[in-house]
């Protein structure tokens, strides 16, 4: 096991938790409730994302039952519209736009910076009340009978022929949109200003510049996401025409609005997991990441082009064929940023010392499934293949891939990765093993049926299908109980580290972050005095030298 | 003297946290006063010219002043001629998001008749 | 440099290197290595939230731009019947308000509380002169039934004879009755932007009151101009907002002589 293995914990018999971090610094409800500490307010997001998620996942679960038969009868055809409905806005609004960056990136980013906070810890705490708020009236809407609109609000259905909670559900990802907002102005802020001595842009963690990256599309995205919302409330509320085609408004202009957030909130998601996915490649192929600079750069590409690809979503809408042709040349190119990740990351692995920690199978099963997703992307982006795919269940799968696949995939490597910084405590390894591989099988038998039915031609969004169809989805559900397994698991043993844990040291990975120099739990200051960055990032020489002398003025 | 030491410390050329940190400039009474009397005038200029016929050239004209009279609170009021190279390039990346927004989307409503006729 | 804005400096003086005035002020954040790394963030925080502004408004000037250029009769008639005199004042006001508020920044960092408490409350009022003008002109709209809605009338502009009151739209020619239902998108877009706007307004009186109260305690004249600063951004881009709303709302299509 030593050989395969870099952990390297503290002997346990004689092994203590600090005596002072930032968990007991203060006690009692209120001392969380009105925290500014940024790592105890990534905690309350941790708490708060994990129950949403399974929210989700819960309606996840009623409709993969529901699709279990070709006819529509565990629920009715409307209920089912719910059901869709409430995953889509709870999975994306509530937890894969905060999942890493609210969680992880809140708990590290001043750390791995240098810093002893974010640069504005009311405005943080703020967001996270402004989630809650959003979240408590996504579930306000949920209980008064739900709505069932799709989570792209679509006009003119959104508009006029829904009599479900719309507005609610409206306000709620409003008042979520400035949770992410806020989240974002203060990583940039941060990123921008509160950097230690030494830390200069091209020593930061890769996890960082990923951060920033996302960070520019929630300031400069959301809002629009926003105002296309209150339009649709105007226009719910007043009639005001600006959407109804019969009073002479285009609804594809709410597309137009909605996707030019929506379209790089997807790179939202997906880019702080790319940070996670960094780190923990690095860490454990004993290598500094292969092409930093292609890496971080590409990382601000991505962003940058995802400003200029949202009609891909419109392509079958009635939007003009000539402008189509021009986004569906500019979609390809976020082939690109996404491809040089893949290649630098599979280079970095290249005569790398491997082993295989929880963290690093995540990471793994990041690679290969955000590889499949990104390149069926390609094909969506392609306009005749669009045509033909566009609104069947290949297009869930593709987008399944990205995001559990890949960014679900990414936060529980993180959690994995970090668990023990924000706990002090290990998580048991074998069963952790076990978890990510029957959540990479159990994924794998869910979605992949479904990139076949969407080829054989299954649309999406409808309780029943064609008697043909049933093998691969009875197939697809099968998966995702196993799937659903998987991300019990991590739950449960989690929750069981907290108390029974080993005690996993400063630095159980031999990690090169600022964050593993220090205690784990850390102190609520995070560094006793401010660090001084005098090497690069995932310099494993650094760390080598830097214990020898840690050894030898001890000894 | 200990307070120097410090500050070169902290303001390490090869890197700090603020690599360029912007002297706080303070604008006169008398310079608002010019920009106040510009502003004024710029209203007046809209006002006036969108009373002559120019063609196409009425609403360019109009946006025209806007934009200098944008610029002119951007620059002095808003104190951005005397910021840090960084938040002169954040004020250009808001406009520039909200350009790719209007042509982008222009695009498609450009075009969205040709060859239907 | 200085952490402080000293009262000793006068505009020239104020990037002296020299000075090393290291006053640790009460509001001086624990997570800050430097009061002016404080400040700096807080200002470059206050940017980047007029950033989200300007793509919030963008979304509605985008709206307005189309449709605009879409329904083009009915944008000019309906802009007609908006009261310029009344827009070209509440500019005017407005601008002076954005001046009030400057010279409060400058109040603020040469440490002069009565100018600066002067200033602020000066900013107020004419904030509410605005706000007031606003009223009587939705006043206005709400009695032609122009505002967007059930109750929405197109007869003005199919049968502007009728109006003789209103000279600028009595000399219109009719719309067709399609287009004259294109006027209700040019009010939506009013009321909507100019709503929006008056709702920034609002809350930044609302802030106006609060600053007023602790400028007058002196929270602001010992060296600790940020708040100052950062609200005095705010209302200007609150400003400019209006500078485009104006001629884009109200002149469109003065020109004809009548």
């Amino acid at each position: 096991m030593s050989a395969q293995t870099i952990v390297s914990l503290p002997d346990q018999s004689t092994a203590k938790m600090p005596k002072r971090h930032y968990i007991n610094n203060e006690h009692g409800l209120l001392s969380w409730l009105l925290t500014g500490d940024h790592k105890r307010i990534a905690i309350l997001y941790l708490i708060s994302i994990t129950f949403f998620f399974f929210i989700g996942g819960a309606f996840a679960a009623l409709i993969r039952l529901e699709l279990l038969t070709p006819q529509s009868d565990l629920v009715a055809a409307d209920t089912y519209n719910k059901f869709f409905t409430m995953h889509g806005i709870v999975m994306i609004f509530l937890f894969l736009v905060p999942s890493v960056p609210a969680t992880l990136g809140n708990f590290l980013i001043p750390i791995m910076l240098g810093a002893k906070d974010l640069a504005f810890p009311k405005i943080n705490l703020l967001s996270w009340y402004l989630y809650l708020a959003g979240g408590t009236l996504t579930l306000t809407a949920l209980v008064l009978g739900g709505v069932d609109t799709g989570w792209t609000f679509t006009t003119p259905l959104s508009t006029h022929y829904l009599n479900t909670h719309v507005l609610t559900t409206g306000m709620a990802i409003f008042i979520a949109g400035f949770s992410s907002i806020f989240t974002g102005l203060n990583f940039i802020v941060t990123i921008h200003r509160m950097r230690a001595p030494g830390m200069t842009w091209f020593r930061m963690p890769l996890f960082v510049w990923s951060h920033y990256a996302a960070s520019l599309l929630m300031v400069l995205g959301t809002p629009v996401l926003a105002i296309a919302i209150v339009l649709v409330a105007l226009e719910r509320v007043f009639g005001i025409g600006v959407f109804d085609p019969t009073k002479g408004g285009d609804p594809l202009l709410f597309q137009h609005l909605f996707w030019f957030y929506s379209h790089p909130a997807v790179y939202i998601m997906i880019l702080p997991g790319m940070g996670v996915i960094s780190e923990v490649i690095s860490t454990f192929s004993r290598k500094r990441v292969f092409g930093y600079s292609a890496v971080a750069f590409s990382s601000v590409a991505i962003a940058l082009f995802g400003f200029f690809v949202w009609e891909h979503h419109m392509f079958i809408m009635g939007v003009s064929n000539y402008s189509a042709l021009v986004f569906s040349l500019l979609t390809m190119l976020v082939a690109v940023p996404s491809a040089i990740k893949v290649f630098n990351w599979s280079f970095t692995l290249q005569k790398g010392s491997i082993t295989f920690e929880t963290p690093m199978l995540y990471a793994f099963a990041f690679i290969g499934l955000f590889t499949i997703g990104g390149l069926t992307g390609v094909f969506l982006g392609a306009l005749g293949m669009d045509i033909h795919l566009t609104e069947t269940y290949f297009i869930v799968a593709h987008f399944h891939y990205v995001m559990v696949g890949g960014m679900l995939m990414a936060f529980l490597a993180g959690v994995h990765f970090w668990w023990p910084k924000m706990t002090g405590r290990m998580y048991p390894e074998s069963l952790s093993k076990l978890s990510a591989v029957t959540s990479f099988i159990g994924f794998n038998l869910t979605f992949m049926p479904q990139f076949i039915l969407g080829y054989l031609g299954m649309p999406r969004r409808y309780a029943a299908y064609p008697q043909e169809y049933q093998v691969l989805n009875v197939l697809s559900t099968a998966g995702a109980t196993v799937l659903g397994v998987g991300f019990l698991l991590p739950l449960l043993y989690l929750g069981w580290s907290l108390k029974y844990g080993a005690i996993a040291g400063n630095n159980p990975w031999q990690a090169t972050g600022l964050e593993w120099q220090i205690q784990s739990p850390p102190l609520t200051e995070n560094f006793v005095e401010t660090p001084i960055m005098d090497h690069e990032a995932y310099d494993y020489e650094w760390l080598a030298n830097k214990t020898k002398h840690e050894v030898t003025t001890v000894g | 003297m200990s307070h120097d030491a410090i500050h070169s410390q902290a303001h390490d050329a090869s890197n700090v946290t603020n690599p360029e940190h912007a002297e706080h400039h303070i604008v006169t009474p008398l310079q608002y006063c010019y920009v106040f009397a510009t502003l004024l005038v710029g209203t007046a200029i809209t006002v006036g010219a969108a009373y002559v016929d120019m063609g196409v050239l009425n609403p360019i004209v109009a946006l025209a002043i806007a934009c200098f009279k944008a610029c002119v609170v951007i620059l002095f009021f808003m104190h951005a001629a005397y910021q840090t190279r960084l938040i002169k390039v954040t004020i250009a990346s808001g406009f520039f998001v909200f350009l790719v927004l209007i042509t982008m989307t222009l695009t498609d409503y450009l075009s969205r008749s040709w060859g239907l006729w | 440099m200085d952490s402080a804005i000293a009262t000793t400096h006068t505009h020239d003086a104020g990037h002296a290197h020299g000075e090393h005035e290291h006053v640790v002020l009460p509001q001086h954040r624990h997570h800050f290595e430097t009061e002016e790394q404080q400040r700096e963030a807080g200002s470059f925080g206050m940017w980047l939230f007029l950033l989200t502004e300007i793509m919030f408004f963008g979304g509605m000037f985008f709206a307005y731009l189309l449709y605009r250029n879409w329904y083009y009769p009915a944008f000019a008639a309906a802009s007609n019947q908006l009261n310029v005199p009344m827009g070209a004042a509440n500019t005017a006001i407005l601008i002076t308000s954005g001046f009030c508020m400057a010279l409060g920044v400058w109040a603020a960092e040469v440490r002069q509380k009565k100018t600066l408490v002067i200033t602020l409350i000066l900013t107020t009022i004419f904030g509410m002169a605005f706000l007031g003008v606003k009223y009587f002109e939705y006043k206005e709209k709400y009695e032609l039934h122009h505002i967007p809605g059930n109750n929405f009338s197109v007869s003005m502009f199919v049968n502007p004879q009728n109006y003789p009151q209103y000279p600028d739209t009595y000399a219109e020619k009719p719309l067709a009755p399609d287009m004259a239902q294109k006027t209700q998108i040019f009010f939506f877009l009013y009321f909507a932007m100019t709503g929006m706007h008056a709702l920034h307004m609002i809350i930044g009186i609302g802030l106006l009151v609060w600053l007023i109260m602790r400028a007058n305690r002196g929270d602001f004249t010992n060296g600790y101009v940020a708040p100052i600063e950062n609200f005095g951004l705010y209302w200007h881009f609150v400003d400019i907002v209006w500078l485009f709303l104006f001629p884009l709302l109200y002149l469109i299509n003065r020109h004809p002589l009548h």
